[in-house]
């Protein structure tokens, strides 16, 4: 079976965001790493993989510094690396993303996608969706569980308010929800045999594209951060007292109750 | 060249979903800026009896594409569907609800069409010249994007509980016009076997306007039912930060942060709960925030409209009395 998971290197989700001088997000000393989300989808593959044999190909496009996210990933088990980097293709939006993953993708064989649901950074959960349309194959968001037998998968997704079970055709793309699986660590053995994979870095031109094959669908953005919260009014006093006078608060002052 | 927004209708066994009102509410006062006309478009099996519903929150006309193919959303059906439709009538904008299905939806049909996509959006305005610009978290709340689309039609997921809704009314009508569905075998290979929806009278978490949640200092699972106690009393969902998620002590659905799921209620209530900073992402847009912690250094104090240094244990239950004296 091969297996291919669309991986995104991003912040950790402890690190603070600050703007630069230039209205840009500030990557200075912050930690990158694996999109969490994106993990599930890697320990996913690796489970089939040992189910069903085959391999797993990471797939990602970014700066240099992606390598350190993909070498995590290849020390987890996985086989193999394709890394699109082009300066053409810097902070693409999500349609350029999927038209030019999709692209990579398309040169390899797949008979299974994985990504995970939501990159922790622009949070937009698109690319892995739009990949399937680019690609023609089904695709399922947010899942669960996963089954595969043959040509085909039953998933368990979540929805607002439960879950539903999905029967679906392979190939496809599925995006990955924490609860399906928990990732593993890479082990030392992992770590070295990591360094000896290969990561096939990629342009633009070696995947039959120019950067006039992608205009952008979306503006660049503009970044703007949260007005700063302030800590309001310290309700003091016993307990009951306390208790008492917030509920009075929240219902005449605040009008939330 | 009026083509009108559009705004996606979500409905479930025929009920509309809070949002896809909102949306409704809020498409209308863009129409009348924008002189557009507001378009509502429903699929699902036996819908047509919901288009007076939509109507009475200000559709000038609504869009009804009834098929048993559609009784349950499937990501290739509804997509199949509505590409069609928005190529045939090519509106300036489609609306979504950023829901399980309006993130699984949007994307997919966006693709399709070969345009843009604004996701989980929570600021909506025209610019001078009546095009839609968009204001979304990015790193879970804790930066925003400004974007706007260089395509047409534009298309954006918007978050549950950002746009009032507004008052029904029942004497407006608008122009219902059927649609076939015309779905072929490739829109269908993925099926819904099977749909579980967890018991619950508590709103879901992301449409809740009120949201009490519990963290660390719940110390185990046993003490949510002081939670679900006081949600009862004021109808809010219970929510829970990552710190007692990781430690089994409620289930992962729950989870407010950068994460889990992001919220913005009209009131949350954080109960022993520190204030991570990636779950300070998933609730910072909250209206109005209340912090119970014994821990008086707690971050989340800082941010807090209104806090009580004290045990939860002692103080939530209180709480619940008091607000049964109030609802």
């Amino acid at each position: 079976m091969n297996i291919v998971v669309c991986l995104k290197q991003t912040f950790d989700t402890e690190a603070k965001i600050v703007l630069d001088g230039s209205g840009k997000i500030d990557a200075n000393g912050v930690t990158l790493v694996i999109n969490p989300y994106d993990e599930f989808a890697v320990e996913e593959a690796l489970t089939l993989k040992e189910k069903f044999g085959g391999e797993v190909t990471l797939v990602s496009m970014g700066g240099e510094r992606t390598q350190e996210a993909l070498r995590t990933a290849l020390a987890m088990g996985a086989d193999q690396a394709i890394l699109v980097n082009d300066p053409a293709i810097e902070s693409p939006d999500e349609w350029m993303a999927a038209e030019v993953l999709a692209k990579a993708i398309s040169q390899i064989p797949y008979d299974i996608i994985l990504a995970g649901r939501i990159a922790v950074d622009d949070g937009s959960s698109q690319v892995a969706v739009r990949i399937a349309d680019v690609l023609d194959i089904p695709s399922v968001s947010s899942i669960l569980k996963l089954e595969v037998e043959e040509t085909k998968a039953t998933v368990t997704r979540e929805i607002d308010g439960g879950t539903e079970v999905i029967e679906l055709s392979l190939p496809a793309v599925l995006t990955a929800q924490k609860g399906l699986n928990i990732p593993r660590y890479p082990s030392m053995m992992g770590i070295m045999k990591a360094k000896k994979k290969e990561i096939k870095v990629l342009t633009l031109a070696d995947l039959g594209m120019t950067a006039a094959d992608l205009p952008r669908k979306m503006s660049v953005p503009k970044f703007t951060m949260p007005s700063p919260r302030k800590g309001g009014i310290k309700v003091t006093g016993e307990a009951a007292d306390a208790a008492r006078e917030l509920a009075r608060i929240l219902r005449e002052e605040a009008k939330v109750i | 060249m009026a083509k009108g927004i559009w705004i996606i209708i979500e409905q479930h066994k025929l009920e509309i979903r809070k949002v896809s009102l909102e949306l409704m509410s809020q498409g209308r006062i863009i129409a009348d800026k924008t002189g557009e006309p507001l378009v509502a478009v429903i699929l699902g099996k036996g819908v047509a009896a919901l288009a007076d519903k939509v109507a009475a929150y200000g559709a000038d006309k609504v869009i009804v594409v009834d098929d048993d193919k559609l009784t349950d959303y499937t990501t290739g059906a509804y997509t199949s569907v509505l590409n069609k439709l928005i190529r045939k009538e090519e509106p300036q904008a489609v609306l979504l609800g950023n829901t399980a299905v309006g993130k699984d939806l949007a994307p997919r049909l966006a693709q399709r069409l070969g345009v843009g996509l604004a996701s989980d959006c929570t600021g909506m305005e025209t610019d001078e010249a009546g095009f839609l610009t968009f204001k979304r978290p990015i790193y879970g709340g804790k930066a925003f994007a400004e974007v706007e689309s260089t395509t047409r039609p534009v298309m954006a997921t918007i978050r549950p509980n950002i746009f009032p809704l507004a008052a029904a009314d029942e004497t407006r009508k608008a122009e219902v016009v059927n649609e076939a569905a015309e779905i072929d075998a490739s829109d269908l290979r993925a099926i819904v076997k099977e749909i579980v929806i967890a018991a619950s009278a508590r709103p879901e978490l992301i449409e809740a306007n009120i949201i009490i949640s519990g963290g660390r200092g719940m110390k185990g699972p046993e003490n949510y039912c002081i939670l679900e106690e006081c949600a009862d009393v004021i109808g809010a969902a219970v929510g829970a930060s990552r710190a007692a998620v990781d430690a089994g002590w409620i289930e992962q659905k729950f989870q407010v942060g950068q994460t889990g799921k992001t919220v913005s209620p009209t009131l949350y209530i954080a109960c022993g709960i520190s204030g991570a900073i990636q779950h300070l992402a998933g609730m910072g847009s909250s209206k109005v925030i209340v912090a119970i912690n014994k821990d008086p250094e707690a971050y989340i104090f800082t941010l807090a409209d209104y806090s009580i240094v004290g045990d939860l244990f002692e103080i939530v239950p209180l709480l619940t009395q008091e607000f049964k004296k109030l609802v």
